[in-house]
């Protein structure tokens, strides 16, 4: 009797690990397969396209992407967009829900306006935005009712106006985005918070930067991550709004697949795509991270 | 007496600033708004309203004539039947695959967790390009390529890792207690989900799922290089877009944008959640 | 340091239909520890947060030392406060935590030092200057909370239910250091409780509020010794304070069902009226043997305290609690009898619940 004492515990121990194993690979195990088909094997398969032919390795499709003119204007395009409108996004979604949160008079009713653009697609966007930006747009008959003449703000050779209104139609869509999860993190920061500091005597903008700001990282590092690599997908935009006048990367893969029918380059691309996402989400993760040590001191 | 004295200065000024706060939230609703109205007014005038120069700002000319047109035009009404059937087929193949995973992300330690949820954030973070590219070949490979079944995986590859990641918040709101009390009072395991956490957990799901179809619908380029007959509204959009009049485009606009409002609507009170929940 | 003057405070919140604090007026004296005591709902936070400039009130007036506040925001206000949930910065040292309000009104560097120096030595926190708060106990949080609050050269402490959620040794043990700590600190404080023993300990002056009034105002002892309405007498005191309804003859004596009472002389003005006796459990005492005077009472449970025995009796068909010597050996069902002295009895008007003023 003594004897059958010690596999008890082991006895309670081991259905608990045997039981939730296999449930957890069964529940788990197809997405994983299917992430893996879906997602990992293109990402391979890409990488083959673009840097071989029947011959094997070469970068004919990389020199012949890089040789397009397209390619650089491009380039020079997606992150002058992203440069410029990251920070105007983030200044625009922390306002507001900094607004919010004051609890102005119907606070719900402005937030779900606020996040409607969250469920456009960039080509709805776009196309919005050629109403009010085309020639005889919304826009332009607005300034005559006033008298003003109006101005051809999507023309090829009005490239700052141009910029202007694909930025304009992409600070629309996409900074709601930001905003919601910007909301989101704000709510999970406790007002005691901020009542401790003004109790203690800090103002509105000592709070916001040694407070609020500080505490919202976490949120902050997220949506700038999910924010920048979606902006580097960014193109029915400016398709919708300019055609091939502003060219942008992922634009360019879309040509280069349906329009040139080469989806060697058109892959060669994409991956200018991901490495760029990739980098960029190295480099937030570092320099978020290396500021949270040296804030401590 | 004492009232006298009182310093009302302070007050006013926040008075003052409340007044500003509300006017500033009506300013901004009305840029998100303006163009929503605009894009609405354009669909739903008459084509010869829409020649015009310049246009009228207010609802003159009210017509289904340009939407009309647009729905009759070749292709349209087939590819908003496409989009449909690949929203909903999304749906249910992410909600098929991710809900158990969320579920085990949620209640379950096992081996490799870590690394799993590291993957479902890289995953999310890979851009749609990357993937339509490559996945059109090996679509062509297996003979499914210009089909809306090989959009509906492409789809759900990209909605996966976000809907396990919701799911899995879901499933953590729903208390372990309630679950366990559940199996005490004699529930199977299988039971006690079915029984006691689905119920509590189906807004949220349902929310995630809605989220799916939208990101679905909304989804242009992967749709575009996957399929030439069988096209989305997106794509289909996006395709005829250089050769079609602007009064197609801006029908077209209106066409994805309505319904989008409508999802945001149903998924209002659960937008915080859902965005909020991934950042863990 | 500065004393506090509230007038005709009336405050009800967006929404709501009852006034949080209802034309609330109280003095509170220059460097005096001053205690808002009452359930969850009786406008004592409301009050404090008021003090504080988090609310604003509807109408009255608030000064500290003699300078109006009222609507002033709180970072004007020169004030500092301990929160119910600490409220230290998570993401910032214990040091920066301690220096904030010192930072904030722009303090020399080396001065932030010297005093968070002295405020960490004063609550233990010396080896913790550098950790996140994160890396620390409950309690040290809450000995963060209470050095930042002390650094600042402020008009008025104010404290919001500090010690709620310490767990029960480390609030008693606590309670002790802080009342030194802000003894010999001198700062004007007010202090929100709901825990009457709290009160009791801490302050030098009582408010006990219900619905947004002050019931009562004063010394801790009084307040318990002498409540000013069955309210009052019925929150303050382990167990608190018995009621039993009761009826003066016209001759001045006390009845309590067919038992009669010996009653002090002041009620001979009450003749011939229903009114309530109130005692204290600790002050009444049990006997197994009949005494003159004393009523008869059948005990229903009976629980050891260590130093006393509680016991739950019932007299007429009323419930009381009664506290026996812990030598007193007695069991349910048994018949007890309890004897009153007229000194601690206090009486109270059926209809108002108000305390009867002999006169």
């Amino acid at each position: 009797m003594t004897v059958q004492a010690p596999p008890a515990p082991a006895k309670a121990a081991t259905p608990v690990r045997r039981r939730s194993v296999p449930a957890a690979v069964w529940l788990i195990g197809p997405s994983v397969v299917f992430m893996t088909l879906l997602l990992g094997w293109p990402v391979i398969e890409g990488v083959m396209q673009a840097f071989r032919n029947e011959q094997g390795f070469t970068l004919e499709f990389v020199t012949r992407m890089v040789q397009d003119p397209y390619f650089w204007p491009a380039v020079r395009n997606t992150l002058l967009l992203i440069a410029v409108m990251i920070p105007i996004q983030f200044a625009f979604a922390i306002g507001m829900a900094l607004l919010l949160r004051a609890n102005p008079r119907l606070n719900k009713v402005h937030f779900f306006i606020w996040a409607i653009p969250l469920a456009l697609s960039d080509l709805a966007a776009g196309l919005v935005w050629l109403s009010i930006f085309n020639d005889r747009g919304y826009l332009n008959s607005a300034l005559a009712w006033l008298g003003i003449e109006g101005v051809s703000w999507l023309a090829y050779d009005n490239q700052t106006t141009m910029f202007i209104c694909v930025l304009i139609a992409e600070l629309w869509r996409a900074t709601s985005l930001v905003l919601v999860i910007v909301v989101a993190g704000l709510q999970g920061i406790p007002k005691d918070y901020d009542e401790a500091a003004q109790v203690f005597g800090a103002s509105f903008w000592q709070r916001l930067r040694h407070v609020t700001l500080p505490l919202l990282k976490p949120s902050l590092q997220v949506a700038l991550i999910l924010r920048t690599i979606l902006a580097f997908q960014t193109f029915a935009v400016a398709q919708a709004l300019t055609g091939q006048n502003f060219p942008l990367v992922v634009g360019e893969t879309y040509r280069w697949y349906t329009g040139l029918q080469n989806p060697n380059v058109a892959a060669a691309l994409a991956l200018v795509i991901l490495a760029v996402s990739m980098l960029t989400s190295i480099f937030y993760l570092r320099a978020l991270r290396e500021k949270t040590q040296g804030g401590t001191r | 007496m004492s009232q006298a004295t009182v310093d009302t200065a302070p007050l006013k000024r926040q008075k003052r600033n409340r007044v500003l706060l509300q006017l500033t939230c009506i300013a901004v609703s009305l840029f998100m708004l303006i163009p929503i109205y605009l894009i609405s007014l354009a669909a739903l005038s008459s084509r010869e309203s829409l020649n015009a120069f310049p246009l009228s700002l207010l609802p003159t000319s009210f017509s289904f004539e340009t939407l009309n047109a647009f729905l009759g035009s070749t292709g349209v009404f087939g590819a908003l039947g496409n989009s449909l059937i690949v929203g909903v087929g999304t749906l249910l193949l992410s909600a098929l695959i991710g809900v158990p995973a969320g579920y085990a992300l949620a209640r379950f330690a096992f081996p490799g967790k870590e690394p799993y949820q590291l993957f479902l954030l890289f995953a999310r973070a890979l851009p749609i390009v990357v993937l339509s590219v490559p996945l059109a070949r090996l679509f062509l490979t297996v003979d499914i390529y210009d089909t809306t079944y090989a959009v509906i995986l492409l789809h759900t590859a990209l909605a996966l890792p976000t809907t396990i990641l919701i799911s899995a918040s879901v499933f953590l709101g729903v208390p372990h207690d309630v679950e366990e009390a559940a199996r005490v009072f004699g529930c199977s395991p299988f039971g006690a989900f079915m029984r006691v956490v689905m119920p509590m957990a189906l807004p949220g799901i349902a929310a995630a799922s809605i989220f799916t179809f939208v990101m679905s619908w909304n989804e242009v380029l992967g749709a575009s290089i996957l399929t030439l007959d069988h096209r989305t509204l997106p794509a289909q959009v996006l395709t005829s877009l250089a050769d079609s009049p602007l009064a197609y485009r801006f029908a077209g606009g209106f066409a994805l944008v309505i319904p989008s409002i409508i999802f945001i609507a149903f998924m209002r009170r659960y937008l915080t959640n859902m965005w909020g929940s991934t950042i863990r | 340091m500065a004393d506090i003057s509230i007038s005709n405070l009336i405050k009800t919140y967006p929404g709501g239909t009852e006034r949080a604090t209802d034309d609330v007026s109280l003095h509170i004296a220059d460097g005096s520890f001053t205690v808002l005591l009452g359930p969850s709902g009786c406008g004592k936070t409301t009050l404090l947060r008021m003090l504080a400039g988090l609310e604003l009130p509807d109408s009255g007036s608030i000064s500290i030392g003699g300078r109006d506040v009222t609507y002033l925001p709180p970072n004007k206000r020169n004030i500092s406060m301990v929160f119910q949930s600490y409220a230290v910065f998570p993401h910032r040292s214990v040091r920066y935590n301690i220096g904030f309000g010192l930072q904030m009104a722009k303090v020399a560097k080396e001065q932030i030092d010297k005093k968070v120096q002295w405020a960490a030595d004063l609550l233990q926190l010396t080896p913790y200057l550098d950790r996140l708060p994160a890396q620390l106990s409950g309690g040290q949080r809450q000995r963060v909370a209470v050095a930042r609050a002390i650094v600042v050269d402020a008009d008025v402490l104010l404290m919001d239910e500090p010690l709620s959620n310490l767990d029960a040794l480390l609030r008693l043990n606590f309670r002790s250091e802080l009342k030194k700590i802000v003894q010999d600190l001198g700062t004007t404080t007010v202090y929100v409780t709901h825990d009457q023993s709290e009160a009791l300990s801490l302050g030098d002056q009582v408010a006990v509020m219900r619905k947004g009034r002050i019931a009562q105002l004063g010394d801790p002892l009084d307040v318990y010794d002498a409540p000013s309405d069955r309210f009052v007498g019925g929150f303050i005191g382990s167990p608190p304070m018995n009621f039993v309804d009761a009826a003066v003859t016209p001759d001045g004596e006390l009845v309590v069902g067919d038992q009669r009472l010996m009653a002090p002389s002041l009620l001979q003005s009450f003749g011939n009226h229903s009114i309530v006796l109130g005692v204290r459990a600790e002050n009444v005492s049990v006997a197994k043997e009949r005494a003159s005077g004393h009523i008869a009472a059948t005990v229903l449970v009976v629980e050891p305290m260590g130093s006393t025995i509680l016991l739950t009796v019932d007299v007429e068909g009323q419930t009381l609690k009664v506290q026996a010597p812990p030598s007193f050996r007695t069991a349910p069902h048994q018949t007890i009898w309890l004897g009153f002295s007229p000194n601690t009895m206090r009486f109270y008007d059926r209809e108002t619940s108000m305390a009867l003023e002999a006169n």
